[in-house]
């Protein structure tokens, strides 16, 4: 077995590599936040809409906010045509999402009202929820809504007997375990951890560094992001 | 301990402040540790730290003149859409000065789809904004164009004292109702007038965290004004 400098993954990277990650904020204007990203061949837009009245009103919290998620990946995101019904998996990501974003956000001060939050897969290649929820909290930071900090998730998991960063289809189809974690790093918690596969205790703890890691490079295009739309005007300063 | 410079942009989650200090505006204290919960720029006061946010949704304060939409009515009032997390109330006495009485035909008053311009002029125990259209150049509207803009611009379009609006009624004699949800209408004689104004709120809006904007939006209207554009 090669040493883990050398060994390459299926696509060429290292061990502890992420994928080509680009973040852009502010990409649809009907929205009052959202954020576009590409991470490999993952490409999500995310829209975010609120806080505004709760329909239908039932669902409304007299003390408190609701976040709402949808996670839908379009019919053309894989191969083969997908149907475009919501999935049961669709739903657990939708869940998911919510679980991993609400502890960053202040719904209670928006009693009787909803942020509505709305993924779109265009093109999937494993690590969508991942993804999803990156992209998201950039799309919240957009629509002006408080958060506590932002949310940054990644993957680890195992492959071929190693321990990998950032899991891609082939990774997490062929792999045996893959580990989607979800990461606040001003506050150092954990929103998101679940796991598919067998990972030894010592894995496990290793892939959580490792996914933590990850998340802290996300958080740092992230913040590129969301600055890069005031730079612009930094420039119109200087004039 | 300060961690930023003064007026630096920084986002959410951001650690703004170690130690003792009051937690202003947009801001919120973890530990001994106070974050930003915005994008926009850092303010260090007198023993307080706040953020001025470049995106925030609307907040309705009592005395805030807003541009909405009725978008329902029910016996008694109106449900008025003014982007606040919740929907607006306008009550009969509110909107024509006499108590509500059955021969009263709200339709004719105000209908579903009119455009108002109103002033929040309560927030009701669960924090409703109760609206009223008595008083000078409040009620329905007649013409114009609604725009929007993000609500946390809306003091740089006023400008110190009103300055900046002043000059852009001055320069291209229309006429505006600023909504302070973000709503904008503007009304002037002529479509380029009307298409005017809307590119100089574009670029209030873009360059809204940037000094010296009055200066710059007058010389962009004079250019304009001369056919320099």
């Amino acid at each position: 077995m090669s040493s883990d400098e050398e060994w390459r993954r299926v696509d060429g990277r290292r061990w502890n590599e992420l994928r080509e990650i680009r973040i852009e904020s502010g990409v649809l204007p009907n929205a009052d936040g959202s954020a576009y990203i590409e991470m490999g061949r993952n490409k999500i837009i995310v829209g975010v809409y609120g806080p505004r009245e709760m329909h239908p009103k039932h669902l409304a919290r007299p003390h408190t906010g609701i976040l709402r998620c949808r996670y839908h990946m379009a019919p053309f995101s894989t191969e083969p045509r997908r149907s475009p019904a919501p999935s049961r998996r669709d739903m657990e990501i939708t869940m998911v999402m919510r679980y991993a974003l609400e502890p960053a956000i202040f719904l209670e001060r928006y009693p009787r009202s909803t942020i509505d939050v709305y993924a779109e897969v265009l093109q999937a290649d494993g690590g969508t929820r991942c993804a999803s929820i990156t992209a998201a909290a950039v799309a919240l930071a957009d629509a002006g809504i408080p958060l506590k900090d932002l949310v940054a998730a990644c993957s680890a998991g195992k492959y071929e007997g190693r321990i990998v960063l950032d899991l891609n289809d082939h990774e997490d189809k062929y792999g045996e375990a893959d580990l989607p974690l979800a990461y606040m790093p001003n506050l150092g918690s954990i929103t998101l951890l679940q796991m598919d596969g067998l990972l030894s205790p010592e894995e496990l703890e290793r892939c959580i560094n490792l996914a933590i890691e990850g998340c802290k490079k996300i958080y740092e295009v992230q913040r590129e992001a969301l600055k890069r739309k005031y730079e612009v005007k930094k420039e119109a300063e200087g004039n | 301990m300060k961690t930023f410079e003064n007026r630096e942009l920084v986002l959410p989650g951001d650690v703004l402040y170690i130690g003792r200090i009051r937690a202003g505006e947009n801001t919120y204290r973890f530990g001994d540790k106070v974050l930003a919960t915005r994008i926009g720029l850092v303010e260090y006061g007198r023993g307080t730290v706040s953020v001025i946010a470049l995106e925030a949704g609307y907040q309705p304060l009592i005395g805030d003149l807003v541009v909405g939409d009725v978008v329902d009515m029910e016996l008694g009032y109106w449900y008025v859409d003014i982007d606040a997390p919740t929907l607006a109330q306008l009550s009969v006495p509110d909107a024509t000065g006499s108590p509500y009485s059955p021969e009263i035909v709200m339709p004719e008053i105000l209908d579903v789809g009119d455009t108002i311009a109103a002033k929040v002029v309560d927030l009701d125990r669960k924090r409703t904004p109760i609206l009223s259209i008595l008083g000078k150049g409040l009620g329905r509207i007649e013409d114009g164009l609604v725009i929007r803009m993000t609500p946390s611009k809306i003091p740089r379009l006023i400008g110190k004292k009103g300055s900046m609006v002043t000059m852009i009624l001055k320069e291209t004699g229309c006429d505006i109702i600023i909504g302070q949800n973000g709503r904008i209408v503007v009304k002037g004689s002529s479509r380029e007038q009307e298409d005017m104004v809307v590119k100089v709120i574009r670029r209030i809006e873009m360059e809204a965290h940037t000094t010296g904007l009055t200066n710059r939006i007058q010389e962009y209207l004079r250019c304009w004004k001369e056919g320099r554009l």
